[in-house]
């Protein structure tokens, strides 16, 4: 990703900003050009918790030009009932279930941009009571 | 607006072409297209291509093509539409002798993926999702489909081998089309055991990347002649969906797939059981699950089952992939839609040899980009 367009997308990158409409109270990320449930351009900037539960996951194997496989890939559905696509991290391909509790980090997405810098942005991480529950399961 | 109908066909083998670049099969499918039609010229070229900048830095394929096949100077441009750009040049090229403004133009579908090795192929693929909140996070065009394809298994409860049929059914009916990439039937057993890209997607779940192209000629009413074999385009309609996959309320409903299909079927008058085959878009197994449905040929979460009973096989009640589709014909992403058309067009006039669906009289095709964010659909009548 070059620079211009990381600069662009810092602020929904490192902390998952998105926007509220002020008209009908309704979230969206990631931010559009006006709400998406009612048309109003009156939107604030929102930022999402971050808490959230996988929808769907994948493991990706080949990875795309600037990243390096394997990892894990989900759809999280935010707890303001938004959904997002982005890497899973701290957590093995195989422990990894659909409505395991999740959160937001700030981690390195790619692993070096074509003029040498890193591209930081958020990934999802299992939230701790779901860590311990897979180390009990491996336990047992 | 006129009728229009294809009196033309032309393809290239879907394979991997070392030694053809994109003015070469370019020019062949336009050429042989224009030979079976019996035409010296056309009014206008409209071409078909997803990866022309990203893979082959070769854009402005209008004049690359109008050149190439010795149509200058006629009007010629490029439709983008990801993986349905093939299809959308077919429904550009049609609307433009609807409209009155042409007699006579070809469409083509091409895409020359071999010219790049590596992870650009895939890079490419990736700019037809969103960019800065898909393709940017390392969610790979595979990935996408995998992300459906999990979500579809958990909520019908099947495992990845129920996906078997599908590919096990195009790689059959690939076996008889000498422009087939792959032309070796597979068994449910090796499909089951293939690698995994992108779990739950396994090698035998996914089309190749290759190289091909595929055209047509299309006309006005005015313009048929007593020797031209031709099929009327009852009725075509393109739709769209969010850019990203997370913004569609149900991941499993394919509403591009849906919108696409129903507008042809108002259009045409035509409905699901009047339908003698379907080219699906079937670059993933999950794709045509979801397309099966979304079209009306199976309930939700229904698809595998039928297909399990031999329903989208030959002799089923919707024989889909009748030349191997995506599959195993190949998916020569922006020429697909294009083949798909072709393929259908040798069906409904009786010259599709040992791939021949009997009495095979309308046809539905859809041709699908971005994950289900754009599809074009067309319904022909022999």
């Amino acid at each position: 990703m070059d620079l211009p367009r990381y600069h662009r997308l810092t602020a929904p990158y490192y902390r998952l900003e998105g926007q509220r409409c002020a008209a009908c109270g309704a979230v969206q990320f990631p931010p559009r050009p006006a709400c998406g449930a009612c048309r109003s351009a009156d939107l604030a900037t929102y930022r999402f918790s971050g808490r959230g539960t996988v929808y769907s996951f994948a493991e990706v194997s080949q990875a795309p030009k600037g990243f390096s496989g394997p990892y894990v890939v989900a759809m999280v559905e935010l707890e303001e009932g938004v959904r997002v696509t982005a890497q899973l991290t701290d957590v093995e391909p195989e422990d990894v279930e659909i409505g395991m509790p999740v959160e937001m980090v700030t981690r390195r997405i790619q692993e070096k941009g074509p003029q040498g810098y890193l591209v930081y942005g958020y990934k999802f991480r299992p939230v701790l009571q779901a860590s311990s529950q897979i180390e009990q399961r491996k336990a047992s | 607006m006129r009728d229009v109908f294809i009196i033309g066909t032309g393809q290239t083998p879907v394979a991997e072409h070392w030694d053809l670049g994109l003015r070469e099969l370019g020019a062949m499918a336009i050429r042989k297209a224009m030979e079976d039609a019996g035409v010296e010229t056309v009014d206008a070229l409209f071409v078909g291509n997803m990866l022309g900048g990203a893979v082959n830095g070769q854009e402005n394929l209008g004049a690359l093509l109008a050149d190439a096949a010795d149509l200058l100077p006629i009007e010629a441009w490029k439709i983008e539409a990801a993986c349905a750009s093939g299809g959308a040049a077919v429904r550009a090229a049609a609307l433009s002798v609807a409209a009155g403004a042409h007699e006579v133009a070809v469409a083509i579908g091409i895409e020359k993926m071999t010219d790049a090795v590596g992870d650009q192929v895939a890079s490419g693929l990736a700019t037809a999702s969103d960019g800065d909140y898909e393709a940017s996070h390392g969610l790979s065009f595979v990935a996408l489909s995998a992300l459906m394809m999990r979500r579809y298994m958990h909520e019908t409860g099947v495992c990845r081998e129920a996906f078997a049929p599908f590919a096990v059914n195009a790689h059959q009916n690939a076996a008889a089309n000498a422009n087939a990439m792959f032309r070796e039937p597979i068994s449910a057993e090796q499909f089951a055991r293939s690698p995994l890209v992108a779990a739950p997607i396994g090698v035998l779940d996914a089309a190749p990347v290759c190289d091909g192209a595929a055209a047509l000629v299309v006309c006005s009413r005015d313009f048929l002649q007593s020797h031209h074999k031709a099929v009327r385009i009852a009725a075509a309609a393109g739709a769209t969906d969010t850019i990203g996959l997370a913004g569609r309320p149900d991941l499993l409903t394919l509403r591009v797939a849906k919108a696409s299909a129903e507008k042809a079927y108002a259009a045409s008058g035509f409905g699901p059981k009047d339908i003698d085959f379907f080219e699906a878009h079937d670059a993933f197994t999950i794709i045509t699950a979801l397309s099966l449905e979304a079209c009306g040929f199976a309930p939700r979460g229904e698809a595998l089952k039928r297909a399990a009973h031999g329903c989208f096989a030959p002799g089923g009640c919707v024989p889909v992939s009748t030349f191997g589709g995506l599959k195993a014909r190949g998916h020569p992403v922006g020429a697909s839609g294009a083949y798909q058309i072709v393929e259908a067009t040798a069906q409904l006039r009786g010259e599709a040899g040992a791939n021949q669906i009997q009495g095979a009289r309308v046809a539905l095709t859809q041709s699908i980009g971005g994950h289900g964010s754009i599809a074009v659909a067309h319904i022909l009548e022999a």
